[in-house]
């Protein structure tokens, strides 16, 4: 519904592209220590208005430290957190405008789903009768309206997801932070969910900061991505920009799946850059603007689903081409993945989607095979 | 089920006799007619009359309830303070130091925690009676809330606190709201120990004692010595009803939480 007028206004939708936008949250080097161990070392990060933002990464990556700091549960060693450009260092949970949604949800036990929801904005002093209307409304937007007397234990986990989200937008925050917010929920309601974020995020047109391991639902959710790793951005981007140009074998590697080869910048110019790769057995062209030095270390790295399998010899010979073995099929319904095994013992892995139904699957087990792959399939990476 | 043999219901009645005899022949006595603890001469409830007619006796009774009463209510709050102490500060220096300094009264000689009270009161020159008797019942007894109160907040998740100061409550007040009514149903069975625990010591309120504070089970060891009258029974009999009923309510009561839960649980199971 208004999710789908809203949709051109956000693929338009890109103010961390324009210079003169002001960001509503500003991490400034930003590093925090706990004892021995850097949770966030030298994090700068410019966060917008009206943007889902998710914060991406393994375990212990200190994604959620770095959420909690907005929050105000962690303060920063040192460096300093900025909201609507003033410094938030030093002020407590109750006294700053964001809200967060935690992973075990939280819910007080004690209370019903409508004083759970209302506290808040008890603890405001707003009038009562006030108090009920909000709860009312909040209780319509998450389709909870039947159970406002139950008591959080009489609900179930997709229940009870409901009510945290209600009782952290119950005060309307300037920020939303969501900590793992699906991460209990099964497959399927957690994919539905996903899509129930996003449109209440553009309904509302609040500003969203969600803390996930799961890069599927950062894919989905988010307007941008930053991937962590031990206490460091190494990319911050949209999602597509993150599966199509990561800037580096970690992003690639943990962003759905990916074929690595190593090999030697041979030549660049043109925004072409030649490759030479020992391991995969070819040389490798690759459109590419980013800037390289011949006789670098590189990386080339392909989606599996960019490659091209085919059992004829394809016309190009000793160019983005390499002949193999079939060694494994994966029929997983929508696609199949193939591995393919190289003269060298390399595997390399080739998707298909199996768009026909009833085909009789020419390529099988055994067979032999060409990948081959356009110039713009695949990405060099230096580090 | 395995069938019941022979040796399983010997050992559970001689486990249960052992266990319940003395107070079964107790309470029988009190209801005896005659004075003498050993021989039955037939039904009576005039012990009872005649305890409730014992101005002394009542007087030991009165200082019991309300000794126990107040130290029960300071240990419960002091206990409580100790507890959330050590369950949230779990880096401080020392932190060992403290939580065996806890417990170490659960295992100290009840001599040894009297007689050192004893010394302390003399010392400051304290005038010994109700107030020292009460102190020293809060000493003894705050260890044991603690250790209660603890076993609770092991379990307690600290995000609720967090999401209660998130949504704009001080942490003062997320204590009165969140804390302390979650971990209520431990404070109060911590209440309901140290008042046990308060009612029945002996040792401890011998050596704090002084003029005008005679404690129950003072009284009725003083007065056993001169040879055991049926009004004792009939005191001691009231106490262990109030006592029993006391724990029967609260187990029940823990019962049928846990039931309702339960119940609430499948219920909401069978909806998604």
């Amino acid at each position: 519904m208004g999710a789908k007028t809203l949709g051109p206004v956000r693929r338009r939708f890109s103010p961390w592209n324009d210079p003169d936008a002001k960001p509503l949250i500003e991490f400034k080097n930003v590093i925090k220590r706990f004892g021995d161990f850097t949770a966030v070392n030298d994090v700068s990060l410019k966060i917008y208005e009206r943007e889902f933002f998710a914060l991406l990464g393994p375990s212990g990556c200190g994604k959620t430290t770095l959420m909690r700091m907005v929050g105000g549960f962690d303060e920063p060693t040192s460096g300093d957190v900025l909201l609507d450009g003033k410094s938030i260092k030093g002020v407590p949970p109750y006294h700053r405008p964001v809200n967060m949604m935690f992973q075990s949800y939280a819910l007080f036990p004690h209370m019903n789903v409508k004083e759970n929801i209302g506290f808040g904005l008890k603890m405001d002093g707003l009038p009562k009768g006030e108090i009920d209307a909000r709860v009312q409304e909040m209780l319509k937007l998450v389709k909870l309206e039947p159970f406002a007397t139950r008591k959080p234990h009489q609900m179930s986990g997709g229940q009870r997801q409901r009510v945290a989200l209600a009782r952290s937008l119950a005060k309307r925050p300037r920020v939303l932070l969501l900590d793992e917010p699906l991460g209990a929920l099964d497959k399927k309601l957690r994919e539905e969910t996903q899509f129930e974020l996003m449109d209440l995020q553009m309904t509302l047109g609040m500003t969203f900061l969600i803390v996930t391991h799961d890069q599927e639902e950062a894919m989905t959710v988010a307007d941008r991505i930053a991937v962590m790793d031990h206490g460091k951005l190494i990319q911050v981007a949209p999602p597509s920009e993150i599966y199509e140009q990561p800037n580096s074998k970690y992003v690639a590697d943990f962003i759905g799946d990916i074929n690595l080869f190593e090999g030697k910048v041979a030549a660049c110019a043109d925004n072409v850059i030649r490759m030479e790769s020992p391991a995969l057995g070819t040389v490798i062209e690759v459109e590419d603007d980013e800037h390289c030095t011949v006789g670098e270390d590189a990386w080339f790295a392909v989606r599996p689903e960019k490659m091209r399998i085919s059992l004829d010899q394809p016309a190009q010979t000793g160019l983005n081409v390499v002949a193999g073995e079939v060694w494994d099929i994966g029929y997983l319904g929508d696609s199949s993945i193939y591995h393919v095994k190289l003269a060298n013992g390399k595997t390399v892995r080739a998707t298909i989607a199996n768009t026909d139904r009833m085909v009789e699957r020419p390529i099988g087990w055994e067979d032999k095979v060409w990948l081959t792959w356009p110039r713009d399939a695949g990405v060099v990476l230096t580090r | 089920m395995r069938k019941v043999s022979l040796f399983n219901v010997a050992s559970l009645t001689f486990g249960f006799a052992f266990l319940y005899l003395p107070i079964l022949l107790l309470v029988m006595y009190s209801f005896n007619e005659g004075r003498s603890a050993a021989v039955w001469v037939g039904w009576s409830t005039k012990w009872y009359v005649s305890a409730f007619n014992n101005g002394q006796l009542m007087d030991a009774a009165w200082v019991t309830i309300r000794v126990a009463l107040m130290s029960a209510t300071v240990a419960t709050v002091l206990g409580t303070a100790a507890a959330l102490a050590l369950t949230r500060y779990t880096r401080f220096r020392g932190r060992l130091l403290f939580s065996g300094m806890i417990y170490a009264p659960l295992v100290m000689p009840e001599v040894i925690t009297g007689l050192s009270l004893l010394l302390l009161f003399v010392a400051v020159d304290f005038e010994r009676g109700f107030w020292t008797i009460t102190l020293a019942h809060i000493t003894f007894t705050m260890c044991f809330v603690a250790v209660v109160v603890q076993s609770r907040l092991v379990s307690f998740d600290m995000s609720l606190e967090e999401a209660a100061q998130d949504l704009g409550c001080t942490p003062f007040k997320t204590f009165f709201l969140i804390t302390l009514p979650i971990i209520m149903p431990a404070v109060v069975s911590g209440w309901m120990l140290a008042f046990t625990l308060s009612i029945d010591d002996l040792v401890i309120s011998s050596f704090n004692t002084g003029p005008g504070a005679t404690t129950l089970p003072m009284k009725i060891y003083s007065d056993v010595r001169l040879g055991v009258k049926p009004e004792i029974n009939a005191v001691c009999t009231i106490l262990i009803v109030i006592v029993s009923m006391a724990v029967i309510a609260a187990s029940i009561m823990t019962k049928r939480q846990e039931m309702e839960r339960q119940r609430a649980e499948k219920l909401a199971m069978a909806q998604t």
